[in-house]
């Protein structure tokens, strides 16, 4: 609770400063709260986007990112933090922005294409070099014996992908029988030594204390991990079926509002569409949503067989509400 | 009759300033979780407050802080005792770490702790051979909450130990009392209000220890998951009201558990006429 407290007196200190020089060339400061995983995509973005808006206006533009758990950087714009754009992990949060917050409008995830979500991702397995426990698919992560590491998905929105995309499995291979489901993804958390409270922390927990046979983890994060935290240490499985991940990004149009800021915000976002922002995203391990990069970068992305969380689950509320919320179906695997 | 006047001078001042003083910093920011409990209505907060997964916590939580408090006890006590009564080579440098708890930020602590006992950390590594398992159970649990609280036992003995003259001793084993006699006879009594106040005080740290604990427990339902954590679970899930709840519950839990060791404090001074 202390974070975002601090956050929010660092960030009046960098508006107070950052007034307007002169008439003809503003200086713009800029707050993305985002979610854990995303920090070196906006890294780039955000040098791109200054550059992009400089030119474009001759205003400088100051980006700022904040990253987290995505729950709880909801809740912190939400508590006060005057994020004028939110690119989260998942839409439920977001519409937490809108339910809780009246922050944004209803009909946000309708504003920008592809449901607000400028890149997507989806969720792979990460074993460690050779496989040797000869991992392939969800099957295998049920077996006795196989330690299988996921965050917790009360606390992560990644975890809550990880989740679904084991459920969709399951429910694919048990023609929808609800009982059969539950009793695999069962299995497959009591396979689970250690539940951390972000997708960061499960990376640290498998990578650096060598815990577990496999990794749930974001594709985007799996490669990094494969490809700099442990050159050749690593290998991606692709499951059979896994999940479409759509991470939504949107203005926050109330604090957006109040900092003048909301053509910025919005130029921003969309640039996230934009061919440059879509290279910097495949570049980072995300899927462009756009087709031309999508193609340029098809080798990079292993072809799989994604189900959609709308078509699948009925969207984030009635998701969150049937396997998340308190007596749902993770709480109920964990009671008996 | 005349009002009675107090001999020390600023009575009604400081008073005055202790309770807004601690108005401010204590109790308004926790009656603000009292009042947003009370949007529940009580069948809600009592499902919420006894589920079986909280319940497991609970349990977790106390029987763990209980443990480690223990453990800085006895070992708080020994230290102490070492500092106070011998001198050695580097004993300002073992009396400067035993604060180190206090100034490390409890994440790294937990961290620290994480990688020296997981299975491929130094300790954990000689350990998990022989079966035991530290990191990710709840012995890791215990391990770091005995860390956070070492530094609590052992500065609130030492003082009143250096007041504790040796010719005491003397004199106790010059009237014939073997060792185990004056330790238990002379030594203990005197120091029991100060071990019972070290003991509280790293007792109450432990229970609302979070930083450190979550690196280390594994954080598994019914298995390794403390009440604090899953008061940020329900933050999480926007539910401020139960995560307030059962705030609320830990908070009256502490309360109690203070104030019946504040009682046992107060009744140890009195047996033995100590003047602490």
């Amino acid at each position: 609770m202390k974070k975002p407290l601090l956050a929010i007196a660092l960030l009046y200190a960098v508006f107070s400063v950052t007034a307007p020089t002169t008439v003809l060339a503003k200086d713009i400061s800029l707050l993305n709260v985002s979610y854990d995983p995303t920090r070196e995509l906006y890294q780039d973005f955000n040098a791109a986007f200054s550059k992009y808006w400089l030119a474009k206006t001759g205003d400088k533009v100051t980006i700022k990112t904040s990253h987290g758990g995505s729950g709880k950087q909801a809740r912190a714009i939400i508590d006060g933090l005057d994020a004028d754009v939110a690119t989260l992990a998942l839409a439920y949060d977001v519409d937490q922005l809108q339910e809780k917050g009246k922050l944004i409008p209803k009909d946000w995830q309708k504003r920008l294409g592809h449901n607000s979500s400028p890149y997507t991702s989806t969720i792979v397995l990460l074993v460690r070099k050779g496989n040797p426990k000869n991992i392939k698919d969800w099957d295998d992560l049920v077996k006795p014996g196989i330690s299988v590491i996921t965050p917790n998905p009360k606390t992560s929105g990644g975890a809550r992908w990880n989740y679904l995309a084991a459920w969709a499995f399951a429910q694919k291979k048990f023609g929808n029988d609800e009982a059969k489901t539950k009793e695999f993804v069962g299995k497959l958390l009591k396979n689970v030594p250690v539940l951390d409270t972000g997708a960061r922390g499960s990376t640290t927990t498998f990578v650096e204390r060598g815990i577990g046979d496999v990794l749930l983890a974001w594709e985007n994060e799996a490669f990094l991990a494969q490809k700099e935290l442990g050159i050749g240490k690593f290998e991606i499985v692709v499951p059979s079926l896994s999940i479409l991940a759509e991470p939504p990004v949107t203005v926050v149009d109330k604090f957006a509002k109040k900092h003048g800021n909301e053509a910025v915000a919005k130029a921003y976002l969309e640039y996230l569409y934009s061919e440059e922002g879509q290279e910097i995203a495949a570049k980072n391990y995300y899927r462009p949503t756009s087709q031309s990069v999508a193609k340029k970068y098809e080798s990079q992305f292993p072809k799989s067989n994604l189900v959609k969380i709308d078509e699948e689950f009925g969207g984030w509320q009635k998701a969150q509400k049937i396997h998340f919320s308190d007596g749902g179906t993770f709480d109920q695997i964990y009671q008996k | 009759m005349a009002k009675h006047k107090n001999v020390l001078p600023g009575f009604n001042l400081t008073l005055g300033y202790t309770l807004l003083y601690l108005s401010l910093i204590v109790l308004i920011p926790l009656s603000a979780a009292f009042i947003k409990t009370t949007e529940l209505s009580f069948d809600e907060f009592w499902s919420v407050v006894t589920a079986p997964r909280v319940l497991a916590s609970y349990k977790l939580t106390f029987g763990a802080s209980l443990i480690g408090a223990l453990i800085n006890a006895v070992f708080g006590l020994l230290t102490a005792w070492v500092l106070v009564r011998y001198t050695f080579p580097g004993k300002k440098i073992i009396d400067a770490l035993v604060d180190l708890p206090f100034a490390l930020p409890t994440a790294v602590a937990g961290i620290a702790l994480t990688a020296v006992y997981a299975g491929n950390g130094w300790l954990g590594s000689l350990l998990e051979p022989h079966g035991i398992k530290v990191a990710f159970t709840p012995i890791g649990v215990i391990i770091a909450l005995t860390f956070i609280g070492l530094p609590f036992v052992v500065r609130t003995v030492q003082p009143v130990l250096e007041d504790l003259e040796a010719e005491t001793e003397e004199a106790a084993a010059s009237l014939g009392a073997n060792r185990f006699q004056t330790f238990t006879k002379v030594i203990l009594p005197t120091l029991w209000p100060a071990l019972l106040t070290g003991f509280a005080l790293a007792f109450a740290r432990a229970i609302g220890e979070y930083g450190s604990v979550i690196f280390i427990a594994g954080n598994v339902p019914f298995v390794s998951e403390i009440t604090p954590l899953i008061i940020i679970t329900k933050l999480e899930q926007y539910e401020y009201s139960s995560a307030t709840a059962i705030a609320v519950v830990m908070l009256v839990i502490s309360f109690l558990l203070l104030f019946a060791i504040n009682g046992l404090q107060w009744w140890a001074t009195r047996r033995n006429g100590s003047s602490y």
